[in-house]
């Protein structure tokens, strides 16, 4: 391996990235777009979830509640109903996703502890609707039974602090989603680029030059790698500062330690771009493979559906892949302020990923054309 | 540049197989220094393999090679530091400059600082690129490229110069003033193995290597290569060339047929062929028939040799 060689092929590399348009676009645009439409779209707080409100009590206590839930604004009152059939009919044809029903013996039943003072009617058969909505009825239930055991009138009888509790900012879903949407961009980056990088040689015959001149495969792959690797970190600085600015996502602990797993991380996902590219002929193939790799990833990390809530073969499969690891790392980083040294373990599982996945790709590097 | 006595190349029984497709065939070569070498041969003939081979590209899956005294493919290594090759499509970098492109390659053969830009600044001269510098390789014309690939396989000065089918993709002019150039490394001390399927450029060769299905065919300088033709050649001026070429093909000792202009001519493997059975069968045809003896050329030596070769498969076969 020579110095001047693998410089070389740098520079050349990123000659050919600046005049590439696209991938400099995708560079930028992916994050920028992922990040947006993540951090907006997948929001697990539901709010404004269209209800309606059959309030046959219609007491003191009853509007208050309803002022509460409004203000809430987990649930959104479209219909004032004056019966439960219009209830029924309204969630048929799924112009509402819940309904609050107050029974005309609302302050009767406040008094009973043993009784449920009030409903929440609930489309279960959206399974996010329904979570969100069990737990907006349990609260204000709680504090209501609460207030009302105290004997306290008026206001007290719902403390506001529970509900701003529950909503409070700390719950926001782009605070979790952010660090998890940089592991997932830099997957689908990385590996792609990567992979296309190097088959792109292949493809459009410069590999028969490259082949035989001095250069060796192993120079080629790094020095084309290098490069990706000044990229993902841009890429990671990116999601850190539309993430702050547009979703107010902190870095509770170290920029550092931020900086160190993402780049632990990128050498995963450019190993396994390396992989993917000694196995595919075109870059299609190449886009094609990096796409099967993602999938799993993307559902199996804990990045879209909780860890602990997966059958143990799952957990176990996604102990392979390195983004669950980094998500991990990321997020208690970012979070929960821990220190990079308390998570070795994760930083080991993405060292093993990378030593083993690069000696493959290594040993089928193509040391002639056939 | 010193000039060694060991042979540039030298194969015995060099083949190579694709599944059960044999394109290269227990190949003989013998390629001597400062010499510049032809293969020639249709499409298929196992001229790309060959050089592929003689590069390190492709493994051999039987055979001896030595690549200027290096065994091939242990010492594959030190064969890529001294030879030059330049492949049958354009294949150095579309989207860099000419100056980035040749930047890169001195880089990668190890010619650095002064000495690049020294070696660049002469390629840009000798190359007529100096004006196209700051061009995209993917927008010049194929025989800018040409010269541009050229100048990218003989910046690291090469002792060796593989070209294969360097001229398919360029006009006339291009093609005599890039055989210049060839004929200019060749002075210089550069071997140069050039594969075709150009006659005239075949001709150029020192020594050339007729090359059909992989095997080789016939070997020797152009020169001698006609001399030694196993037949002769006879020109046919006679009223209704197509009628006598149909009567003609496929007589006994003609191999081949082929009309130029009014007149035909005809290749047989019999050597000082006079009034003997092919005269008889054109006198038959027509009467006022004019039949001479030519000398012949390359492509009679192209056709003699292939043809020679189906028939000792043909014979094997039965």
């Amino acid at each position: 391996m020579k110095l001047a060689r693998l410089l070389a092929v740098v520079r050349k590399e990123l000659i050919q990235l600046r005049r590439d348009r696209l991938t400099f676009a995708m560079i930028i645009g992916i994050p920028t777009l992922q990040l947006l439409l993540f951090g907006f779209a997948i929001n697990l707080d539901i709010r404004h979830l269209p209800a309606a409100l059959l309030d046959q009590a219609n007491t003191v206590h009853s509007r208050e509640l309803i002022a509460e839930l409004a203000s809430s604004q987990v649930l959104d009152f479209r219909r004032h109903v004056a019966a439960p059939q219009e209830v029924d009919a309204l969630m048929r044809r799924g112009e509402i996703s819940a309904a609050v029903v107050i029974p005309p013996d609302f302050e009767t039943r406040l008094a009973r502890p043993d009784r449920s003072a009030w409903q929440v009617v609930v489309d279960g058969s959206d399974q996010s609707v329904q979570a969100a909505a069990r737990q907006l009825a349990i609260f204000p239930l709680d504090s209501l039974a609460y207030g009302d055991s105290s004997n306290r009138p008026g206001t007290q009888a719902i403390p506001p602090v529970e509900i701003v509790n529950f909503y409070n900012p700390e719950r926001r879903a782009p605070v979790n989603t952010v660090p998890g949407l940089i592991g997932v961009i830099l997957t689908m980056t990385m590996v792609i680029f990567t992979a296309m990088a190097i088959v792109r040689e292949r493809e459009r015959g410069n590999m028969e030059m490259l082949i035989a001149t001095p250069l060796s495969s192993l120079e080629l792959t790094i020095g084309k790698v290098i490069p990706y690797i000044a990229i993902g970190l841009v890429q990671v600085t990116l999601i850190l500062i539309l993430g702050l600015l547009v979703f107010d996502v902190p870095v509770r602990g170290s920029l550092l330690g931020v900086y160190v797993a993402s780049l632990a991380y990128i050498s995963a996902t450019l190993a396994l771009g390396v992989l993917i590219s000694t196995l595919a002929k075109s870059q299609f193939q190449a886009m094609q493979m990096a796409f099967f790799t993602f999938l799993p990833q993307i559902l199996l990390s804990g990045f879209m559906f909780p860890f602990d809530g997966m059958p143990k073969a799952a957990q176990w499969l996604a102990e392979i892949f390195p983004l669950t690891h980094f998500l991990r790392l990321i997020r208690g980083i970012m979070l929960r302020e821990a220190q990079i040294g308390e998570m070795w373990m994760e930083v080991v599982a993405l060292g093993v990923f990378v030593v083993v996945v690069m000696g493959i790709a290594v040993r089928r590097f193509p040391k002639t054309l056939d | 540049m010193a000039i060694d006595d060991t042979p540039a190349i030298v194969a015995h029984g060099l083949t190579k197989q694709f599944g059960k497709l044999v394109a290269v065939d227990h190949l003989d070569l013998r390629v001597r220094r400062t010499e510049i070498y032809g293969f020639l041969g249709p499409n298929g003939s196992g001229k790309s393999t060959t050089i592929r081979m003689l590069c390190g590209l492709l493994d051999a899956t039987s055979g001896d090679v030595e690549v200027l005294g290096h065994k091939l493919p242990q010492e594959a290594a030190a064969v890529k530091r001294s030879i030059g090759y330049m492949t049958q499509k354009f294949s150095l970098y579309d989207d860099l400059s000419v100056s980035e492109n040749l930047d890169f390659l001195a880089a990668v053969h190890g010619v650095t600082g002064a000495k690049a830009r020294q070696r660049i600044d002469e390629m840009y001269q000798r190359y007529h690129l100096g004006d196209l510098k700051n061009q995209l390789a993917g927008t010049m014309s194929g025989g800018q490229r040409q010269r541009l690939a050229l100048a990218g396989a003989v910046l690291h000065e090469p002792e060796l110069l593989l070209l294969d089918e360097p001229t398919s993709a360029v006009d006339p002019q291009s093609r005599r003033d890039f055989w210049d150039a060839l004929f200019d490394l060749s002075e210089a001390g550069t071997t140069l193995l050039v594969s075709t399927h150009y006659m005239d450029e075949a001709e150029r060769c020192h020594t050339l290597a007729i090359l059909d299905h992989g095997r080789l065919v016939a070997n020797g300088s152009p020169h001698e290569l006609m001399k030694n033709l196993p037949g002769s050649t006879v020109r046919i001026t006679c009223g209704e060339p197509r009628r006598m070429q149909q009567a003609l093909v496929g007589e006994p000792h003609v191999l081949g047929v082929a009309q130029i202009g009014s007149d035909l001519r005809v290749l047989t493997d019999v050597r000082d062929d006079k009034g003997d059975a092919l005269l008889e069968r054109v006198r038959a045809v027509d009467p006022r028939a004019h039949v001479e003896p030519v000398a012949p050329n390359l492509e009679d030596v192209f056709v003699a040799s292939t043809r020679k070769h189906a028939q000792e498969t043909e014979k094997a076969a039965a």
